[in-house]
């Protein structure tokens, strides 16, 4: 029995159509279904149904064989225990630095400086601003991270632009892309190695089916 | 206050595992002294220098430290083991020629080496130095597979890996060291899209390898296709032909991995791991690491393997121990005749403590009873709740 653990919304929607090519369809819908373990038309195959930013979690710790993340999750996660073979090219956004209209960012970055920053993804700002040689003060948010700016909690913030409405909303603009982002497959190291002759051909369908959307 | 909570991935060995854990340890030193493997016994702390010598950053991070009062030095809390004992071989045996050296001991870590795992395991391994042929490989390897079955473990699984095949990929070219950090922890994490853009910029065929190299894992049949799809490079080949060899035998499923590539900064050719059925972690590693020796001014070719104590009692078979006996509190030198007896043969004698009859025996099976003047054994009726 090979476990993929999933979130649901769109990693779920984006992720069905590329099961499906493998020939693996969800039993129930989980936007409807309240049941967090689903069954598939494959026997050997189910889905669990997880938060986001847990995937990796239950894939690092064997609970899942195997995951459907976003890079976004996999960098706060440090990715310890994981193979990443596969890019699925789903799910794709970008991570970005935005910052309140009128704010003088590339002043504001100059090395040596001072900047507070809000942010659901800790790892990746301090990461980021580290390499630029600009000291941040993180605050730690877990949603509404446009308001930070708004209401002078933070200079600026990091999060993820998918197609910049919220920001605009906000009077907020996108002032550095940090890193481009997508879903990737995730594998339990030992799992592949222990129950390879079932969890190859998944990945080779995957590969397949990424190829031939590409 | 709750000062009895311990620190986090800090536990006690309790009772009926506590025994099986020193059974292990005595089994396998006792294996390892049959097959020629003479003791030692490093302290657990020593000037933070040579226990890091050679070693890379990640045992640095991994290592405790505290400051020598007698000396102002920085001293270090052993997180490994194989260090100490490749010192003990480069400088205070100084033999020419072959040695073998076993050891168990516990080491400590500032963060756990993998999920569930502890911060205090209980390292036991062997090693061989002296000798750089594939011999002394095919030796560990067997070694450790004998003390896997010794511990009544079944249904393990070998994997095997050589640093070389990567490492003659980068020198080859000349990559610098930062990048081949990056590319490193890149094919360990098999991340192919990352692996793309960080060899960019090198030489088509460099690329092309190393494109492949996340790839090749599976049966034996990856040493093939290896063959046909990396360079011919001489270190290359060599590599794969030590692994055929090493693949070969075992009485086990062997699997291969080209980009497993655990303890890269201080191994140098093969790298074994074998995994228990139930474990997410390997139970046993090991592998040649020439190059730790130098460090310690002498090099000496290495080899060998370890294991944690704490992992392999998860996953070795029950032993059927066999329960105590409890005996009265009374002067009679009959009785005391008949359980010196008893204990010289290694039954488990438990004499009760006036006033507390029937309390601290809770594993004896079978009690010392006088009947017509002769004591003799009474199975009890359980008792228990």
């Amino acid at each position: 029995m090979i476990t993929l653990a999933l979130s649901k919304g769109r990693i779920f929607d984006e992720t069905a159509p590329l099961l499906e090519q493998a020939g693996i369809r969800a039993l129930e819908n989980p936007e409807t279904s309240r049941k967090l373990i689903i069954g598939t038309s494959d026997n050997e195959v189910r889905l669990i149904i997880v938060r986001a930013s847990d995937t990796p979690t239950y894939v690092q710790y064997g609970a899942a064989d195997l995951g459907i993340a976003g890079k976004d999750v996999l960098l706060e996660h440090g990715g310890e225990g994981l193979y990443q073979p596969l890019d699925l090219h789903i799910a794709a956004c970008r991570m970005m630095v935005a910052a309140p209209q009128g704010f003088d960012y590339a002043r504001a970055v100059q090395q040596g400086a001072r900047l507070r920053v809000a942010t659901k993804y800790v790892q990746t700002a301090r990461e980021h601003f580290g390499a630029k040689g600009v000291h941040v003060d993180l605050i730690r948010l877990y949603g509404s991270m446009e308001l930070a700016p708004l209401v002078g909690l933070a200079d600026a913030i990091v999060d993820l632009v998918s197609t910049g409405a919220t920001l605009r909303a906000n009077n907020l603009v996108a002032v550095e892309e940090i890193l481009p982002v997508s879903a990737r497959l995730i594998v339990n190291q030992a799992a592949l190695k222990l129950k390879r002759g079932a969890i190859q051909p998944l990945l080779d369908a995957f590969s397949k089916a990424v190829d031939s959307n590409g | 206050m709750r000062n009895w909570l311990l620190p986090e991935h800090i536990e006690d060995i309790l009772p009926p595992e506590a025994r099986r854990v020193e059974r292990l340890r005595t089994t396998l030193l006792e294996l390892f002294r049959v097959h020629g493997y003479e003791l030692v016994i490093p302290p657990l702390l020593e000037y933070l220098e040579s226990l890091l010598t050679g070693t890379g950053h990640d045992l640095d991070l991994r290592t405790f430290k505290l400051v020598d009062q007698l000396s102002g030095r920085m001293m270090g809390l052993r997180a490994d083991i194989t260090p100490q004992v490749a010192r003990i071989d480069a400088h205070l045996l100084n033999r020419e020629g072959v040695s073998r050296l076993c050891y168990a001991g516990s080491v400590s870590h500032t963060r756990p080496r993998g999920i569930n795992a502890t911060r205090e395991p209980l390292q036991i391994g062997a090693e061989i130095y002296g000798h750089a042929g594939i011999e002394s490989d095919l030796e560990i390897r067997q070694l450790m597979l004998s003390s896997l079955r010794a511990c009544g473990i079944r249904d393990a699984r070998l994997d095997l890996g050589h640093v070389a095949v990567f490492r003659a990929l980068c020198r080859r070219v000349g990559v610098g060291a930062d990048l081949e950090a990056q590319l490193h922890e890149a094919l360990e994490a098999k991340d192919t899209p990352r692996l793309d853009v960080l060899s960019s910029d090198l030489d088509s065929v460099t690329r092309k390898a190393l494109r492949e190299l996340p790839g090749l894992y599976g049966d034996a049949s990856v040493l093939d296709r290896a063959r046909s799809v990396l360079p011919r490079h001489p270190e290359i080949l060599a590599a794969l032909d030590d692994l055929a060899l090493l693949s070969q035998d075992n009485g086990l499923p062997v699997s291969i991995d080209l980009a497993d590539l655990r303890g890269y900064h201080y191994h140098s050719g093969v790298v074994l791991s074998a995994y228990a059925p139930g474990t997410a972690n390997a139970v046993a590693l090991g592998g040649r690491y020439d190059e730790v020796g130098k460090a310690f001014g002498r090099a000496r070719p290495a080899t060998g393997f370890s294991m944690d104590l704490r992992d392999l009692v998860q996953v070795a078979a029950p032993v059927r121990e066999s329960q105590g006996i409890r005996a009265p509190y009374t002067q009679d030198p009959d009785l005391e005749a008949q359980i010196e007896r008893l204990r010289s043969t290694g039954e488990v004698v438990v004499v009760e403590l006036p006033g507390h009859e029937g309390s601290g025996t809770a594993g004896c099976d079978r009690e010392l009873e006088l009947v017509d003047g002769k004591w003799q054994l009474r199975r009890l009726v359980v008792e228990r709740a």
